[in-house]
């Protein structure tokens, strides 16, 4: 009883939510507050019940699947490749000082620059097809991760360090016993944001230029003023962020059973 | 008696970590040994090196000045003749406890399942059969400090360095770990350099204490051999004449010390 309150308060919260977006612009159901013409808050804010039945349509006649796979595709590669780049230069640079002082100031100067510029040159690399998507991806995640990971393995408590050297691990131990397990926690509060920015490459990247994706479905209902099925786009990538987010979390519990949960007790 | 530990004017300074200004020097011309077999503690008032002594001894830090020879040969890196118990947490927080015990093993090249059940075995003997599959976090201070000592005790080291490894515990339970670990040495016979700022625990448990002067350039300053008879009670001992005799004469040392600390604190706080 108690898991399932929390989750009918998600749902009522959702139908009200639903609720007001579709009282507020269905034609000629509440006095007009603010727009002349009664069709006009549609026009601006699109109707939930045309942009579900929009989602219908695409899942139903299967227009959506090869769109969404590509997307996903970009999304993944993007999460995958970032996220292990970003694992390997910030245990790097984490354990060499000495690069890490050379490297500082390009670091700092990469994450500050707005990465999203690069998605026409990217395009003009590697073409208009998912790759150009990917890279993009990738300069996002890769910045979340690297400095979590960075700032992870720097954390690690020196005792624990310490002890590890005089029970007799070498440097490969040392880095799968203790530098890495203790960067998970930090990596893993990074992927819950880094999935969000593998997302945001690839839509950013098909808005950009392309020929398929849930990026390139929106630019061409943009296109005709289709706001509903703007808002559909918008949607159906939100529920497959929150599902992505879901397996990281699902996968985040089962390896990260040995920290402590907040005040805990067994159930007998 | 070889000795299995002997520091050779041993000084240790540290940078202030700003130009301009003297080194800090936390020990300075250390001289003693611990011999093979021998319980030996060291008490001192806060602040007086007691950990940078154990850790020049672990290998951990290099002596600015000096030598520190195990069983008569110099060290260049970690001693791995060595075991280890520190005084704060070190277990790892992602390793079960059977996990933990075994890591020792596994570092040095033992067959998982041989390491496995050899922990399995090492937990058992320290009180925490059943408790295998625990995560630290999951157990109790005293029973995260017996798990530490299994995970020390079950590499055999020759030398067992410990830094005040039940400070954190309560009396009671420091009691029956202080009893632990004397029949577990008692059995084995290893050296043991133990630090301390409980003189009742350094008197119970050694043969030997030496007291360090306030830090810096500490140094020890007083040695006492403990006669008293094994196997010991370390809450019966207390009671003992001889023991309230020591205790009386070290103190007597290390009161002096504790207020210079004291004072020398103060006045750098200020």
């Amino acid at each position: 009883m108690t898991q399932m309150a929390p989750r009918i308060a998600q749902l009522a919260l959702f139908v009200v939510i639903m609720a007001l977006w579709h009282l507020l612009t269905e034609p000629g159901l509440l006095p007009q507050l603010y727009f002349d013409n009664p069709n006009q808050a549609a026009f601006f804010f699109g109707q939930p019940l045309k942009v579900f039945a929009a989602i219908w349509d695409w899942f139903i006649s299967g227009s959506i699947y090869s769109h969404l796979g590509v997307t996903l595709f970009e999304t993944l590669m993007a999460f995958a490749i970032g996220t292990t780049f970003g694992l390997g230069m910030g245990l790097w640079l984490a354990l060499s000082p000495a690069m890490s002082l050379v490297l500082d100031p390009y670091i700092k100067a990469v994450n500050a620059m707005p990465r999203v510029i690069l998605a026409p040159i990217f395009a003009v690399w590697f073409g208009l097809g998912v790759w150009s998507k990917v890279a993009l991806g990738v300069t996002l995640v890769f910045f979340v991760v690297f400095f979590n990971v960075y700032q992870g393995v720097r954390e690690v408590s020196p005792t624990l360090i310490a002890n590890a050297r005089m029970l007799g691990a070498d440097k490969r131990q040392l880095l799968r016993s203790v530098y890495l397990p203790s960067a998970m926690s930090w990596v893993f509060s990074s992927l819950h944001t880094s999935v969000g920015l593998a997302f945001v490459g690839a839509v950013v990247g098909e808005y950009l230029g392309s020929a398929a994706g849930v990026g390139y479905l929106i630019l061409q209902a943009e296109g005709r003023f289709d706001v509903n099925t703007v808002f559909a786009g918008i949607l159906v990538l939100t529920a497959f962020a929150l599902f992505l987010d879901a397996i990281v979390s699902r996968i985040e519990r089962h390896l990260m059973r040995w920290q402590p949960g907040t005040g805990q007790t067994e159930k007998l | 008696m070889t000795d299995a530990l002997s520091f050779v004017d041993v000084t240790c300074a540290f940078g202030s970590g700003q130009a301009g200004f003297a080194p800090y020097i936390a020990v300075k011309d250390v001289s003693f040994s611990v011999r093979d077999g021998e319980f030996v503690s060291l008490v001192g008032p806060t602040g007086c090196g007691k950990s940078t002594i154990l850790n020049v001894a672990a290998g951990l830090l290099q002596p600015s000045l000096g030598q520190i020879r195990v069983f008569g040969g110099l060290i260049d890196s970690v001693n791995l003749r060595a075991g280890y118990m520190f005084q704060a947490e070190a277990l790892m927080p992602w390793r079960t406890a059977v996990q933990n015990v075994s890591a020792g093993l596994e570092f040095r090249g033992t067959p998982a399942q041989e390491a496995m059940s050899a922990a399995v075995d090492w937990l058992r003997r320290v009180g925490l059969g059943g408790f295998e599959n625990r995560y630290p976090h999951q157990m109790s201070g005293g029973m995260r400090k017996r798990c530490a000592m299994a995970q020390t005790l079950i590499l055999d080291p020759d030398i067992v360095l410990m830094d005040e490894p039940f400070s954190a515990l309560d009396v009671q339970t420091r009691q029956l770990m202080e009893n632990e670990l004397l029949s577990l040495w008692q059995a084995k016979r290893k050296a043991v350099l133990f630090i301390t700022h409980d003189l009742d625990e350094a008197i119970a448990m050694s043969d030997r204490v030496l007291v360090l002067s306030a830090g810096p350039s500490s140094h020890p300053i007083g040695e006492f051999v403990v006669d008293l008879p094994r196997p010991r009670d370390v809450a019966e001992v207390r009671s003992n004449p001889r023991f309230v005799e020591l205790h009386s004469q070290i103190w007597a040392v290390l009161r002096e010390e504790v207020l210079k600390g004291y004072a020398q604190q103060m006045t750098r706080s200020s």
